[in-house]
């Protein structure tokens, strides 16, 4: 009984398909596949309806969807168009097969819609699973990818060093500024270590209580940290918190911090270019006289 | 009550999906950057409360806009373990979980109007207003 209703549809797939792709081209308008071109979006369907019949023939999951489905996911097409196919693919097959025959009572029309969700229940987890993959394979690769952004440390010159921070420190980012902050302090001998914080956007009492551990635990080890990049309105909201920062010296931009870094490791910045100019203009100024 | 918007806590990430709506609408409304700033850091104390006491919660805003006065209400709302004795929170270093204790007393002088209402096993609201100048 069921092999024969198998057969109907797929003798009839012609009559169902342009059904469907009338259906499906109805639908388009109002969503997210305006950006598409007609010719890819007339092919893709054609593509879409042959996969569909071709596992209902086979019965079950086909290498072909497996195809049909990394291609759209790689071409970002949405999961909701597949949804939508299939949904509308099931109304359209149970509505010609209720329509062919003559007398339908209880049990026929339950044994048609069991054997349709049976086709297509298979081919929409297939989908589903495969679309959530690749995101969840997605997020875990922005994951890495922003770990590895997250603490950076940059030995600019002999014993000084820089912790650049952008954007939101959460708990886990915290754990990672302390633990590359002492390695690097002791990997590159590092006398002063800046921390700029100046691409954090807020800084409330936990960012401030992490802020305040890592430069302790950099004392501690006999290094000096100095925050730098404190933006006025910053500067405002720690204030109102009431938290002491004076544990440790503050700059206002790493410019500075690192002046003050230069000193505390008893150096200075001497411009000489300048100064050879210096001289000529004074020889010239000599010359002239 | 009828909150214009809200946010729901329930991961740390959701703290800073808080504080960049409720920055949005304070810019929104008209004030600037430091009141951006005090109301953003508001937020933030506000929601990693939730997020580390009550774990689940919501963060709502209410733009108040009249004849008279322009300004932000945020409410923070959860039904955690609520707080024993407020007034111990209110001191400022006083912390259950090894910070700073600068959150509840903080939030109080960084806005303009705090009100904090809660019952032990019940859970917690705070409320908190403040003007555009």
């Amino acid at each position: 009984m069921n092999i024969d209703l198998r057969n109907i549809v797929l003798e009839n797939s012609d009559t169902i398909v342009k059904k469907w792709l009338e259906e499906v081209s109805k639908n388009r308008n109002n969503d997210y596949t305006s950006t598409i071109s007609d010719e890819l979006f007339q092919s893709t369907n054609r593509e879409f309806v042959n996969v569909i019949f071709t596992s209902v023939d086979k019965q079950g999951v086909t290498s072909e969807l497996d195809d049909f489905s990394e291609r759209l996911i790689n071409l970002g097409w949405p999961l909701s168009y597949i949804t939508d196919g299939l949904q509308v693919f099931r109304r359209v097959t149970i509505d010609y097969m209720l329509g062919q025959s003559e007398k339908v009572d209880t049990d026929q029309f339950a044994k048609i819609l069991d054997l349709v969700d049976n086709w297509v229940e298979p081919i929409i987890n297939q989908l589903v699973n495969e679309y959530s993959g690749s995101w969840e394979h997605t997020v875990s690769l922005q994951r890495v990818a922003l770990q590895e952004l997250s603490a950076p440390l940059i030995p600019v010159m002999d014993n000084i060093t820089v912790m650049p921070l952008i954007g939101t420190i959460d708990t886990e980012r915290a754990k990672l500024i302390m633990e590359n902050l002492l390695d690097g302090v002791i990997k590159h001998n590092a006398e002063v270590v800046l921390i700029d914080i100046t691409g954090v956007p807020v800084v409330d009492t936990m960012v401030a209580h992490h802020i305040i551990q890592a430069a302790e635990a950099v004392r501690l080890i006999g290094s000096t940290c100095i925050l730098v990049g404190i933006r006025p309105e910053i500067a405002q909201t720690i204030v109102n918190l009431g938290i002491d920062l004076s544990k440790f010296p503050t700059k206002s931009s790493l410019r500075k911090g690192f002046q003050s870094a230069l000193e505390l490791t008893n150096r200075k910045i001497v411009q000489t270019k300048q100064s050879e100019d210096n001289v000529e203009k004074l020889l010239d100024s000599l010359n002239k006289e | 009550m009828d909150f214009q918007s809200c946010v729901k806590i329930q991961k740390e990430w959701d703290i800073v999906g808080a504080r960049q709506l409720g920055r949005e609408r304070a810019k929104a409304i008209g004030f600037g950057t430091v009141d951006q700033a005090r109301i953003a850091t508001a937020i933030s104390e506000l929601a990693r409360n939730i997020y580390l006491y009550a774990k689940t919660g919501k963060i709502c805003f209410e733009i108040i806009d009249d004849l008279e006065h322009k300004g932000i209400r945020i409410y923070a709302i959860d039904s955690g373990p609520g707080i024993e004795d407020i007034s111990q929170v209110m001191e400022d270093g006083f912390s259950t979980s090894g910070g700073l204790g600068a959150g509840l007393p903080g939030v109080k002088r960084l806005m303009d109007h705090f009100e904090i209402d809660s019952e032990p096993g019940k859970g917690t609201q705070v409320k908190t207003v403040k003007w555009v100048r």
